[in-house]
């Protein structure tokens, strides 16, 4: 990753894990910044496209899990605090 | 090329498309497209996707305002899915450097995403293949445009590959399109597998989880003979199958010169041997092989898929179309209503918190509940009796007292005629099947109240080892050659010559070659099974003495397991008849 690549790591609390509904509402965000790169990594694996519903699936983010989210390109930094957004908005809500 | 191993339960060779029934439900009519056409492929793959995309908002739209929207948001997720830019690169690079159809494309690649999922095996997840498998769905339904029972609406031949096939949807499978078919779940004695064996289509079932692994449109051998099936298999193994497929062929078409011939060993002990029917028209299956009456007429179909009970003159019809059919001097053993937790029936309806419906309320004692329902049958077969050898028989009786009720009841109904003035045999045969320990424990003494026995081998193995014969989970437990299913119909047998009574076999297990030798072995002289396995017992029984055959069950019953029981009955069958199929 370049130098402007901003991270954050985020920690999965909902019961049903980084499930369907949320990962659809974090790519329907990631899609809102084109021009930018957005790898969703679990501790251990292989970073995955987090534009990509169909990647995203395979990342079995279960309760407790860690992830860490990794964004480059223009408007990275708003991108980012959106994606942290959406991912505690829809673990709240449950 | 792979190969998945199940249980056999339609014997035959079959080599065809898939036809995946459940998952996705459609027919992929092709699997490969002239490398030319790959453009206009892929613009109609486009076309598919927009269109499954609508449909996932549709979706979306109708469930908010249903639901809510927390569950309309799924349908969101699964546009998101079909919109995924990396899925649709990876299937239109199928369909240009394969060359590939559209079709056969997304399936294949559902099917490698479902997979992957389903292997990360996180119970949680696995729902998930489940979204797969609908957007699956829904892409190919736009691109084949083909509605409704895809088993209705065949557009070719194909093989069935399903998780589990019904035995009505396995009932109404036309054997000139369904070369065969293969399922996930199942059991060797489940319904669809006695219907499939009724059909004569090639059948393996209890699989497990196979579907993933194949593709609409695959190439499939299904070897009903040995319980294999073979995705895309490579050249040489299809050559070596479409040789077995003409044996296997020539061998039935030799078993059936044996129709008029009887079921004589060579030393002259001569064998009886029944057919199992359902419907009425089976009747003339019994005729064509060779039957030499029907020794177990289920009476089921009568009264399923209705929302009334059939009444005395249908049943009647029914009875007496089979009796004409088979002729005045043969015996059709009527069983009476042997409804079971596994069938639906809107009786039942009252005993649906049953926690464990195959030991609830089911069969006579459904009917001792249901006494006008009972009589109404009791009185069509009495009436039916006139026309020919019919007899009667009560199924899963438990107790002597259940059975002494059953006769009591049947003597009521007998009054009732004869004082209204109709016409039936008043020696009508009375019978009682086998199939629960209890009974076969108790068969002397109930060998002194009835006319003969029918061992329904199906429900006393399922009873015995306490196995679910429908659970593949559990299927090995279920073993007709199970020293204790052995050891209890032996038990049966000397019961009924004590009292100088017949008694016939008539599971599953009287019309499996393997077991043939070791009946008749134990003194057994009457076998009733699916019509068509008929000729190729006659054909076991014609090649040995009944010594041979005593040899053989007495040997047999020394071992102490059922696999080891099983091993010896194949090696004496191959000796006997090599060129029989033994599993």
């Amino acid at each position: 990753m370049t130098a402007d690549t901003l991270r954050q790591t985020v920690t999965i609390t909902n019961p049903q894990g980084f499930h369907m509904r949320p990962m659809a509402a974090f790519v329907e965000a990631a899609r809102l910044f084109p021009g930018c790169t957005v790898t969703v990594t679990r501790s251990g694996m292989v970073p995955v496209d987090g534009k990509s519903m169909l990647s995203l699936m395979g990342l079995v983010a279960v309760q407790g899990a860690e992830v860490l989210l990794e964004v480059s390109g223009p408007g990275a930094g708003e991108a980012l605090s959106a994606l942290v957004h959406v991912f505690h908005r829809n673990f709240d809500e449950e | 090329m792979e190969i998945k191993r199940g249980i056999p339960v339609s014997p035959g060779v079959a080599i065809g498309t898939a036809l995946i029934v459940e998952t996705e439900g459609i027919q992929i009519p092709r699997r490969f497209i002239d490398k030319a056409r790959a453009n206009e492929e892929i613009e109609r793959l486009h076309q598919a996707f927009k269109d499954a995309v609508a449909d996932a908002h549709a979706n979306q739209q109708a469930i908010n305002e249903k639901l809510g929207k927390q569950y309309g948001a799924i349908f969101a997720a699964h546009a998101l899915l079909i919109e995924d830019p990396d899925l649709i690169r990876e299937i239109e690079l199928l369909i240009t450097q394969k060359s590939f159809s559209a079709e056969y494309a997304v399936s294949r690649t559902m099917r490698r995403h479902a997979k992957a999922l389903a292997a990360l095996n996180q119970p949680m997840f696995s729902t998930r293949t489940a979204d797969l498998y609908d957007i699956e769905k829904s892409i190919l339904s736009h691109l084949v445009g083909q509605p409704g029972n895809p088993l209705q609406n065949l557009q070719g031949p194909a093989i069935v590959l399903a998780h589990d096939l019904t035995p009505s949807e396995t009932a109404n499978l036309d054997p000139k399109m369904v070369y065969a078919f293969a399922t996930e779940a199942g059991g060797k004695a489940s319904h669809t597998a006695i219907m499939a064996g009724v059909l004569e289509i090639p059948a393996v079932v209890g699989l497990g989880r196979f579907l993933m692994d194949v593709s609409g449109g695959d190439e499939i051998i299904v070897d009903g003979n040995r319980g294999v099936i073979i995705v895309n298999p490579d050249e040489e193994t299809r050559e070596r199958y479409l040789v077995l497929q003409r044996q296997f062929g020539s061998f039935a078409k030799r078993l059936n010169e044996l129709r008029d011939l009887p079921a004589e060993t060579t030393d002259g002990i001569r064998a009886v041997l029944l057919g199992n029917i359902e419907f009425p028209t089976e009747s003339a299956h019994c005729g064509e092989r060779g039957a030499d009456g029907v020794g177990l007429y289920r009476t089921e179909f009568l009264y399923l898929n209705r929302t009334t009970d059939p009444n005395e003159s249908e049943q009647y019809e029914a009875y007496t179309s089979v009796v004409r059919a088979i002729g005045p001097n043969k015996p059709v053993v009527i069983r009476t209503l042997d409804l079971g937790a596994d069938k639906l029936f809107h009786l039942a309806d009252q005993y649906l918190n049953e926690k464990n419906p195959s030991l609830g309320v089911r069969s006579v004692r459904l009917c001792l509940r249901n006494l006008v329902l009972f009589k109404t049958q009791l009185r069509a077969i009495l009436r039916a009796s006139c026309h020919g050898d019919v007899r009667i028989m009560f199924p899963m009786v438990s107790t002597l007292m259940e059975l002494r009720q059953c006769k009591m009841i049947l003597a009521d109904v007998k009054e009732e005629l004869e004082e209204e003035g109709i016409a039936f045999n008043r020696k009508i045969p009375i019978g009682t099947m086998v199939e629960v320990p209890s009974a076969a424990l108790m068969a002397e003494e109930m060998a002194k109240e009835v006319n003969f026995f029918s061992i329904g081998t199906n429900d006393l193995i399922q009873y015995t080892l306490a196995a679910d014969r429908t659970n593949e989970h559990v299927a090995l437990l279920y073993s007709a050659g199970d020293p204790a299913v052995l050891r209890l119909i032996d038990r049966v047998i000397r019961a009924a010559a004590t009292q100088n009574i017949e008694v016939c076999v008539c599971g599953e297990m009287s019309g499996d070659p393997l077991y043939a030798m070791l009946l008749l072995g134990l003194g057994l002289r009457q076998l009733s099974m699916t019509p068509q396995n008929i000729p190729e017992i006659k054909k076991i029984i014609r090649s040995i003495t009944i010594e041979e055959a005593k040899v053989v069950a007495q040997e047999a019953m020394r071992f102490d397991t059922a696999r080891d029981v099983n091993n010896y009955l194949r090696e004496q069958t191959r000796r006997v008849l090599p060129e029989v199929v033994v599993n």
